[in-house]
């Protein structure tokens, strides 16, 4: 692999920029592999590293039905930040923001992470006490987080509107000060250039098409690509989860919903952090090339259409004008949507599945760029050594069951 | 923007002007016979479908009825609006049958 660093950029500037090479290989699909990765976003991606570079598992592949990062790696509003309640949970997203934290070494190519300040705002004395109560929570947990009140919150981020008579009026906020932003792209692609350098076989353009199953195990998958056999199967697609679960004979609680953000043109760089607001769902952040980032809330029927709809624009943009005056003038550049996997409990689903070698990484819902690096070292894991992470064990499917939700939903108050 | 015109008060409304209810056809087993696969199946299982998808609507800022709609869940195409206790024209075949 030709390695990123200072040194060689001013030598390839040198050289006119002749001489870089593609980041990763683009081989055929094999007739058989080890295992066999489904879906090459950042899930899928960073499974096939850890896999290589923990397990010493190289002859995997990864195939996609489009391109690297085309999901909802390349459609979420690329926030990082590892605020959650439950012991469990905080294990799982803080390894998730640890790893990310290394990640650019690790990977040698820079994923841009910009530790920013994550901010939930507070409008009232019940999000007061919940704020409160979280931050406790998390102590216990071993991750930072603290409250800050209103003249902190007026100071880092001035232009909100603080007036009394405001809509939602700010009584303080919650800030978590290692939560920052990524960018997005460079997660997938970052993971896909280490895998590939490490042996595993990237395929785009690549569709899942069915299963050759005997003895309730996959022998080999159906592609638009050919037919490939296959000794372990892991899969991390996010909202098609079911359609991939159909095709294996299985159910999941999952149901796939909409999710919609929208960045607005570049202008200078006014707001620094994170906000979200819990009265309207709405967050936003400003990118490092000065676009506006903005998302809210989920589209509550069920739907595989990667689009937006133009009343979640109109509910977006007015609750910020009401956060941010000043955006009024401010022209939206794009808006878009990922379809997000939403499971009862708003907590992953990490593991076994009924079938005896296929393991899963789905259910993440709305937060899955987050964890993508936690969600690649347990699937990896669990494909590698046939039974699930100790972290991910109270994430199995078999929760459903057995009645052990981790209930993350209601209790660190996930927006959607 | 999904636009459905309700069933019962006949006027058409907006996707915020009603309520998702879910897949239609989740039946309740009798809870002293099912055993805790099935009950499990019915409190978290769905088929998500991607494709045609027949499933409940609340005319929730209108009538308050409940009614039953066939939908495409990547075009949102409706192809079927029927009152509660209506049946829908047909079963949707799905690998897993109608289990």
């Amino acid at each position: 692999m030709q390695l990123y660093s200072i040194a060689s950029l001013v030598w390839q500037s040198l050289r006119k920029n002749a001489g870089w090479q593609p980041a990763w290989r683009e081989p055929l699909l094999k007739p058989s592999y080890d295992v066999v990765i489904i879906g090459g976003g950042g899930h899928g991606l960073a499974t096939a590293y850890y896999l290589a570079k923990n397990h010493g598992v190289t002859n995997v592949a990864v195939i996609e039905k489009g391109w690297l990062g085309g999901g909802n790696t390349g459609r979420n509003t690329t926030v990082v930040r590892s605020d959650y309640l439950f012991t469990e949970s905080a294990a799982l997203y803080d390894l998730a923001l640890r790893l990310y934290e290394g990640a650019s070494r690790d990977l040698n190519f820079n994923i841009m992470l910009s530790q920013r300040g994550y901010m939930t705002l507070i409008h009232n004395h019940h999000q007061l006490e919940s704020a409160r109560h979280k931050v406790n929570w998390m102590a216990c947990n071993g991750v930072e987080g603290e409250m800050i009140d209103r003249d902190e919150v007026r100071r880092m981020v001035p232009l909100l509107n603080m007036s009394e008579s405001a809509r939602n009026p700010v009584l303080g906020a919650f800030l978590q000060r290692r939560g920052g932003t990524i960018r997005h792209d460079a997660v997938a692609w970052g993971y896909a250039r280490a895998a590939s350098d490490l042996g595993v076989d990237i395929v785009q353009n690549c569709e899942v098409l069915g299963f050759e199953k005997t003895n309730n195990r996959i022998t080999a998958i159906r592609t638009t690509n050919g037919r490939v056999a296959c000794g372990t199967v892991g899969m991390a697609v996010a909202g098609h989860s079911s359609v991939i679960a159909d095709m294996a004979g299985f159910r999941l609680p999952v149901t796939s919903h909409c999710l919609q953000a929208m960045v607005s043109e570049p202008i200078r760089a006014i707001h620094a952090h994170m906000v979200l607001s819990p009265a309207t769902g709405v967050y936003i952040n400003q990118t490092q090339k000065g676009e506006l980032v903005m998302g809210s809330v989920l589209d509550l029927y069920n739907s595989y259409g990667q689009r937006g709809t133009f009343c979640t624009i109109e509910k977006t943009i007015t609750s910020v004008v009401e956060m941010f005056p000043v955006f009024a003038q401010t022209r939206l550049m794009r808006h878009w949507a990922g379809i997000v996997d939403i499971v009862p409990d708003s907590s992953p689903i990490l593991g076994p599945t009924p079938i005896d070698n296929l393991h899963v990484n789905c259910g993440w819902g709305t937060g899955g760029f987050k964890a993508i690096p936690a969600g690649g070292t347990l699937l990896a894991h669990s494909l590698a050594m046939g039974q699930p992470h100790p972290l991910a064990r109270k994430f199995g499917l078999d929760r459903f069951r057995s009645n052990r939700l981790v209930d993350e939903g209601a209790a660190s108050g996930i927006a959607h | 923007m999904i636009v459905l015109r309700c069933p019962y008060c006949q006027e058409q409304r907006t996707e915020e002007e009603l309520t998702y209810g879910g897949e239609a056809g989740v039946e309740r087993p009798a809870p002293d016979t099912a055993s805790d696969e099935q009950w499990t199946d019915y409190l978290f299982m769905r088929r998500n479908r991607k494709g045609l998808n027949q499933e409940q609507w609340c005319c929730s800022a209108g009538c308050g009825q409940w009614f039953k709609v066939t939908r495409h869940t990547v075009t949102h195409e409706v192809t079927e609006i029927l009152r509660f206790d209506e049946s829908f024209g047909s079963e949707l075949a799905g690998p897993l049958g109608g289990t």
